[in-house]
């Protein structure tokens, strides 16, 4: 009997006590710097143009081979009249979030800090009707780094 | 162990082949096992593992070896430092890489913490198991939050960190490290009283499991079994004490053996080993110091020279080992792990027949099985 009391002791305790659980739809918990969501592309502002330049770096470090990249010339290279230092550019870039496991290899392994992990709950909240969907291509890659939604946090 | 088809009946009767899972709540994955039972008594069982094979090893060995860190996490999903620690280890014995100590400092207190993690989820899920409905699977998992809210803080994820390197960590332990693991101790002090209090000496608790599935510490050694369920048998076999990895020799802690082997002893040594948990924990932050968390001189892809290694630490659920051949080059040749909870499933069948088909649930819950780590 002593101890069905003292295991009552410990639930009527926790009445004093402020309640842990959120509303999760309508509230968020906030994120920490670091969190790792999935990955994207930055925009350099500078010059008006990725970071990326293709280089295939992240395509052949990942893991589960989630991504596809293609290099192309880059008409706004100095060369070329345009004002970019950046000999080669990101064509195109697709990354299967279906496929990827989030484990930061391809940021680790950039030269150029042109991708980072999303560190917002819309980076999290990705669900869709059909995989097909969660196959994102370049436009939709940097959209997020390009308006200035996220700030992803890489490792020094 | 009794023999199947025997009766005492007067009339004619015959043995109920009953399946328990895949699709089970209680099975902690998906696990199937077929009861034999006689009326209310279990006879025979027979388990069917393999349900969540993911050819996770052959997959390691088609990466190199900072992509395997991430497949590591995901055979052991309740202790994944513990299960990345093994595979560094092992390939930084082979590549006789130097670790700062700084890093193994950090290292010793992420597998504590996740020790921690790891025993808070055990405790619920195995209160569910016995009948506490709820009430300690929620207490336990509010306290597992606030570990997992520390680990995203450094890692960067809840659950599938990838955070430790061979030759030391991906990064550094953010500034406020400090301050942030003497709270998340204060609340998991709290949180060990809780359940400690909620389960320990409830009478109900204590009929449920008091001298339920049963197994000698010869029976217990002969099967393989480690960790808990086997020092629980009161065998004192703790691989932080009789083979020091990190620093472990420089810390002060005791190896909590439990006397009769039974459900009850295996949930009071979980327990109490969180309390040395959160111990050694306290003597890694006063050793603490800054520095750096990578060695000097590391090569952008990391080789080893050919060789092989049998690797073990202590994980929450026991022996986990990692066994790695290198034909020289960034893979390995053949990675084998040791599964702990495979090791303790085994174990089942001996503790299970002779007892209740209630008590089938209870005694499965005891040996906190991962069904990842044992199909991998």
């Amino acid at each position: 009997m002593r101890g069905l009391l003292k295991s009552m002791g410990v639930t009527l305790s926790v009445f004093a006590r402020k309640p842990v659980t959120r509303q999760y739809p309508e509230t968020h918990r906030p994120l920490p710097e670091r969190d790792r969501a999935f990955p994207l592309l930055l925009w350099d502002e500078n010059l008006d143009e990725p970071f990326c330049t293709g280089c295939h770096a992240c395509e052949r470090a990942c893991p589960v081979e989630c991504m596809t990249v293609l290099m192309k010339d880059n008409p706004a290279h100095r060369s070329q009249g345009g004002t970019s230092t950046r000999r080669k550019i990101i064509d195109k870039f697709w990354i299967d979030y279906g496929r990827c496991m989030r484990c930061n290899i391809c940021v680790e392994v950039c030269n150029f800090d042109a991708i980072g992990m999303n560190n917002t709950w819309q980076g999290h909240e990705q669900s869709v009707y059909d995989r097909a969907d969660l196959i994102q291509d370049l436009p939709q890659l940097l959209a997020e780094h390009k308006a200035g939604d996220v700030k992803p946090w890489i490792a020094p | 162990m009794t023999a199947p088809f025997t009766h005492e009946h007067e009339f004619e009767t015959q043995d109920l082949m009953i399946n328990m899972g895949p699709q089970h709540p209680s099975t902690h994955g998906v696990f199937r096992m077929v009861l034999q039972i006689d009326g209310e008594v279990v006879r025979d069982v027979i388990p069917y593992i393999g349900y969540m094979h993911r050819g996770g090893e052959k997959l390691a060995e088609t990466m190199d070896f900072r992509q395997g860190i991430g497949w590591m996490d995901r055979t052991e999903y309740l202790a994944q430092h513990n299960a990345e620690l093994s595979y560094v280890m092992a390939v930084e014995a082979l590549a006789e890489l130097e670790v700062p100590e700084r890093a193994q400092w950090i290292r010793m207190i992420l597998c504590e913490l996740n020790r921690l993690s790891s025993h808070f989820m055990f405790t619920g899920a195995f209160g569910t198991d016995a009948g506490v409905f709820g009430t300690a699977f929620v207490y336990s998992f509010r306290e597992r939050e606030v570990i997992l809210d520390l680990f995203e803080e450094i890692s960067g994820d809840r659950l599938m960190y990838a955070y430790f390197r061979p030759g030391g960590l991906a990064w550094d332990v953010p500034a406020n490290f400090e301050r942030r693991v003497a709270e998340v101790l204060k609340s998991t002090k709290q949180g060990i009283k809780d359940m400690d209090g909620l389960l320990t000496e409830n009478e109900i608790f204590r009929a449920r499991t008091v001298d339920v599935g049963t197994i000698s510490a010869a029976d217990a050694i002969d099967w393989g079994c480690t960790g808990p369920v086997l020092r629980a048998s009161g065998v004192p076999l703790d691989l932080r004490r009789t083979e020091p990895y990190l620093y472990y020799d420089q810390v002060d802690f005791d190896v909590v053996t439990g006397t009769n082997g039974d459900v009850y002893d295996r949930f009071v040594v979980r327990v109490e080993e969180m309390r040395q948990s959160v111990r050694i924990i306290e003597q890694c932050m006063e050793r603490l110091r800054p520095g750096p968390f990578l060695p000097d001189r590391l090569p952008r892809m990391l080789r080893t020279p050919p060789g092989e290694i049998y690797l073990r630490t202590e994980a929450p659920r026991g022996e986990y080992g990692i066994y790695m051949v290198s034909r020289g080059g960034n893979r390995p040749y053949r990675l084998k792990i040791r599964s702990s909870c495979f090791a303790n499933l085994q174990a089942l069948r001996d503790m299970t027949i002779g007892s209740y088909v209630a008590d089938a649930v209870v005694i499965l819950g005891s040996l906190d099985i991962v069904l990842c780590e044992v199909d991998r």
